[in-house]
């Protein structure tokens, strides 16, 4: 399987990097936004894969008896998540805006200054 | 997207998610749930309100804009971690926690307030941006 | 003595507050600061002529082993007397030479904290304390050379000289830090003990260089001698204080302290007497073709200096005590050299030696000091500087090998800085006085008195040489010397060769000054060699590298991000791949992997095509709702791999910005297909190798064993500690609650950024 989850993640690398090399400026934050799962893949999958062992100590024990998920990478990428939600409305909305002033969503348009445009 | 359906439904989906996202946020610290969990189920019932009854009246509901909600979680968790200071001049971010556990809550603790302050946050900033959009889409 | 050396740092501060009364009519009243340091050093003497070593010291950074530590013996003494001597003096000079100038308030901060990090470097006891001062003294000399700031030459040699000496400073700081590591300890006073190990040691040939490096650079000597003819761009009293009394020695200070730890050697020895003896020759013929009596006065500087690191090379008793005395007399006549060169300045507007004449008419004081100080500098008996020259030929001679060569170079060494010291201390002022010249009159006495004052001190120097013998020279080189004989400084030796070449000097240096008429003919018959001058080389390198970096600049920074990801990514690639196909065996064990389910592959695949879609859909529409399919089936996973926090962050996010995109969406632009295929193509291969690359790396971690310590220690304490069960919101809220609240300031920050986006008009742009 994590072979499987493996070649994913150099999937979503690979289709973030082929969209963010794009000219389009959606294509761009489509390509973030695959990038960022790609990472959390990476991350989740360090911590090694566990089936049904959620990182929750029992209800009658104060300690893990048996084996469980690790913790930290899932709190990563929990933060990780919400954070890249910021980061994403964000990217939009300046797409939005970009679009808005210059009329164009073509990233090579924006390589001039303002006296050129 | 304003149909008969989906704006009876969300009269009564509304306060059950809240209460929903209020009972995940408490758990959150025995059970799967937390602030940001609970932030983000808060701002989907929301917004699905806005889809439903229209953004205006949504707003209404709410009478604050949402944005004020950020200050203040971030005041709250900001207080909950240096509150230690305070009592018995801990370092911040030492975990306080009351003596009995309360019934339905469980143990209330510094933490608490801090995921309270986080949960706060998240909605301020999630129905800030949505709100923000959808007002000049 | 943290204090004394504190001073000027804390006097150049204060001229901020201060600055209005200093820039005034009292600007004389900071020459108290060098004068009260003059008199707490001169307080010394008693005590170190007796042969005593103070030692003082301040703990810094003692974490490192740096310390403030001080150690005042004989060597320091003899230079901490000069700087705050000559420091007096041209302080002084200075309140009547910039009177009136705008920045003078600067010009004196920057001398004084010059002055603070000079002795500093001079008492330091601890090699990086020595090292930061020996920076400051660098950095204040980049400020001084500076001065004019709008003139554009001033700023060129002000660079140059930062660029040298700031390079000979990193090869201190790597000295240093080697010395230190090899013995152990950064105290100079406690490494003496450990010369022999240190010598040899098999890094000390490149601690050696690297110190040779930093006091040829700091020295001036050749190679690295050309920034100090452009340094004379700097106002006179820089020149005086910086570029012949103090700075410079600096090199020769460093090589001094070092030549009981380092300098036994035949590395040492050989070295010093080829460079030094080169670079005194080299300079010294220069002065011929100069026609600028600081021009003049500069190459002089540069050969005396390399007279210092030859007698330093020479290394006996006597080349060493000759070398210090040398340095004095050296202090003592090329300071009043060039107050008397910034006094001719000042009063005739010019310094061209070839329309100076006759000033004795108008500037008789000033010229009794120029024909003493040509006296002192040519060793004329009975100064001072008779005493210097002889002891230089006497160690010369007495050295053993390659007699000749050593001492014919040293003679006509001498003879041309005989010659240097009469074209700029006599002829400015005799022969016929030009009408130009007519009404020049004699400028106020803080402008004269000091080149009288060292003047005579050279004199007298001359006829009791026996103080500044016990004061001075003595503890100086019973720092310098394990064992040392007794001597006696005299002007009278007896006949022998050294007295012989004495005459010698005198004779053909006097017959030089007749002959030998400085001329612009001549100056412009030498700068044809300027191609091939050291100076032009490092400016043809540095001009290389600038054409160079714009090259390099313009070809990876075109302004297209494409291309900057592009490149990043294929550099990247180009690493990760050496590094994966080199250094790794390839082979996986599949029996640490987990079994395939059905639910689980259905789930990958899903994902896969929906990425895939992303990708290549024409709609928009449709590229975002694939998007979301792809959150989805995240959702999914997680929930399969024990993380129901994640699934349902991962939900409720997704949600959010699918309805974000689409709320979005209508007013973003259609699909266009833009970029050339070719393009397309090359990106594709670029991805997918990045991709592969990444996988053969997950797969290659995963073969790795976990370091679950920090795992565990969260897991073991979630209840204990911080009485919570679900260990990844304990993290969140609790262990690493700090990082938490951060990261809600930047949701804050990027839902504010959003409001204000689309809230606040971009005003200029909407009234056009």
């Amino acid at each position: 399987m994590e072979i499987l989850l493996a070649i994913t993640t150099g999937i979503l690398y690979a289709a973030g990097i082929y969209m963010i090399l794009r000219r389009s400026m959606v294509k761009l934050i489509l390509g973030l936004i695959l990038l960022g799962n790609g990472v959390n893949l990476l991350i989740f999958l360090l911590g090694r894969i566990t089936k049904g062992k959620p990182p929750i100590i029992p209800e009658e024990t104060k300690v893990f008896e048996d084996l469980f998920a690790d913790p930290v990478p899932q709190a990563l990428i929990l933060t990780a998540i919400v954070i890249s939600f910021g980061l994403q409305s964000f990217a939009i909305i300046l797409v939005k805006r970009a679009y808005k002033v210059l009329k164009t969503d073509d990233l090579d348009q924006l390589n001039t200054t303002d006296e050129d445009s | 997207m304003k149909t008969i359906i989906l704006r009876t439904a969300s009269d009564f989906l509304l306060p059950v998610l809240l209460l929903f996202s209020v009972f995940i946020l408490l758990r959150g610290h025995y059970l799967p749930g937390g602030g940001f969990i609970g932030g983000l189920v808060a701002s989907i019932a929301f917004v699905l309100d806005a889809f439903a009854n229209g953004l205006e009246n949504t707003k209404k509901l709410l009478k604050l804009h949402p944005g004020f909600l950020m200050p203040f979680g971030l005041t709250l968790s900001v207080l909950a971690a240096i509150s230690p200071i305070f009592f018995g001049g801990q370092p911040i971010m030492t975990g306080l926690w009351a003596e009995d556990p309360i019934p339905v809550i469980g143990s209330i603790g510094s933490a608490l307030f801090f995921d309270i302050g986080v949960y706060l946050i998240v909605i301020g900033a999630s129905l800030t941006i949505i709100f923000t959009i959808s007002e000049s889409a | 003595m943290l204090i004394a050396v504190l001073l000027g740092f804390i006097f150049a501060i204060s001229i901020l507050v201060i600055g209005k009364f200093v820039k005034g009519k009292q600007s004389w009243l900071s020459t108290l600061i060098p004068l009260s340091l003059l008199a707490y050093f001169l307080s010394f003497i008693p005590q170190i002529s007796k042969g005593e070593i103070i030692q003082q010291t301040y703990s810094w950074i003692p974490s490192f082993n740096v310390e403030l530590s001080f150690q005042l013996d004989g060597l320091s003494l003899l230079f901490s007397l000069m700087i705050t001597g000559i420091g007096t003096l041209v302080f002084a000079y200075t309140s009547a030479y910039l009177k009136g100038h705008e920045f003078l308030d600067r010009f004196y901060a920057y001398l004084s904290m010059f002055m603070g990090a000079m002795l500093g470097l001079v008492l330091s006891d601890n090699l990086i304390s020595m090292f930061v001062f020996w920076e400051l003294t660098s950095i204040s000399s980049f400020y001084l050379i500076g001065f004019n700031n709008s003139s554009l030459a001033s700023r060129k040699s002000a660079l140059t000289a930062l660029g040298i000496t700031g390079m000979g400073g990193l090869l201190f700081l790597g000295g240093a830090v080697l010395l230190g590591e090899l013995a152990g300890t950064f105290q100079i006073s406690e490494m003496i003990g450990l010369a022999d190990e240190i010598t040899s040691s098999s890094s000390y040939v490149l601690i050696a260089v690297l110190f040779f490096g930093a006091a040829f650079s700091k020295s001036a000597q050749f190679p690295f001698h050309f920034w100090l003819p452009g340094a004379m761009k700097a106002p006179t009293p820089v020149s005086t204080y910086l570029h012949s009394a103090t700075m410079v020695k600096a090199g020769i200070f460093l090589l001094l302290r070092f030549t009981p730890i380092l300098g036994n050697t035949e590395l040492w020895h050989s070295t010093l007497i080829i460079v030094g003896g080169v670079t005194m020759l080299y300079a010294a013929i220069h002065i011929i073709f100069r026609t600028d009596l600081k021009g003049i006065l500069a190459y002089s500087t540069i050969s005396a200096l390399g007279i210092l690191v030859f007698l330093i090379g020479l290394g006996t008793q006597e080349a060493l005590i000759a070398c210090l005395v040398f340095i004095i007399v050296h202090a003592l006549y090329k300071a009043s050299l060039f107050l008397i060169t910034g006094i001719i300045d000042h009063e005739t507007g010019t310094r061209d030696i070839t329309q100076l004449a006759g000033l004795k008419k108008v500037l008789m004081p000033v010229a009794i000091a120029g024909f003493l100080a040509a006296l002192i500098s040519g060793g004329v008996p009975p100064t001072f500087g008779f005493i210097g020259k002889d002891l230089i030929y006497e160690a010369g001679l007495n050295w053993g090998s390659y007699t000749w060569i050593l001492v014919g170079g040293a003679l006509l060494t001498k003879i041309l800085l005989y010659y240097a010291g009469f074209v700029a201390g006599v002829k400015p002022f005799v022969g016929q006085l030009p009408t130009k010249f007519e009404n020049v009159h004699l400028p106020e006495k803080r402008l004269w008195i000091p080149p009288l004052v060292l003047v005579s001190l050279g004199v007298v120097l001359g006829f009791v040489p026996h103080l500044a013998e016990t004061a001075l020279i003595a503890p100086g080189i019973e720092v310098l010397m394990t064992s040392t004989e007794t001597f006696h400084l005299k002007l009278w030796h007896g006949f022998n060769t050294a007295l012989i070449l004495s005459v010698i000097t005198i004779a053909v240096g006097t017959l030089l000054y007749f002959v030998l008429i400085p001329s612009h003919k001549k100056e412009r018959f030498i700068e044809r060699f300027e191609v091939i001058s050291p100076k032009n080389i490092v400016l043809k390198i540095t001009e290389g590298f600038t054409v160079f970096s714009t090259l390099w600049t313009n070809f990876f920074q075109n302004g297209f991000l494409r291309h900057y990801v592009a490149t990043i990514i294929g550099f990247l690639s180009l690493v990760l791949g050496y590094i994966i196909f080199t250094n790794f065996d390839l082979s996986l064990d599949y029996s640490s992997f987990s079994d395939l389910t059905v639910y689980e592959v259905a789930i990958v695949l899903m994902m896969i095509t929906a990425i895939l879609f992303t990708v290549f859909s024409r709609s928009r529409l449709a590229a975002v709702a694939s998007m979301g399919i792809v959150g989805f089936a995240f959702c999914l996973l997680f929930l399969f791999y024990s993380a129901p926090d994640l699934a349902m962050t991962q939900f409720s996010v997704d949600t959010l910005t699918v309805i974000l995109f689409v709320l979005v969406l209508y007013r973003l632009p259609k699909y266009l297909k833009m970029s050339k295929n070719v393009l397309r193509i090359e990106h594709g291969v670029l991805s997918i190798i990045f991709g592969a690359l990444m996988t053969i790396l997950v797969l290659k971690v995963l073969q790795e064993p976990v370091n679950a310590e920090i795992t565990d220690y969260y897991a073991q304490n979630a209840y204990l500690l911080a009485k919570g069960k679900n260990v990844v919101n304990v993290i969140l809220v609790d262990f690493r609650g700090i990082d938490t609240l951060i990261e809600t300031c930047v949701l804050i920050v990027a839902a504010l950024g959003v409001f204000g986006l689309l809230k606040l008009r971009l005003k200029t742009r909407d009234k056009k």
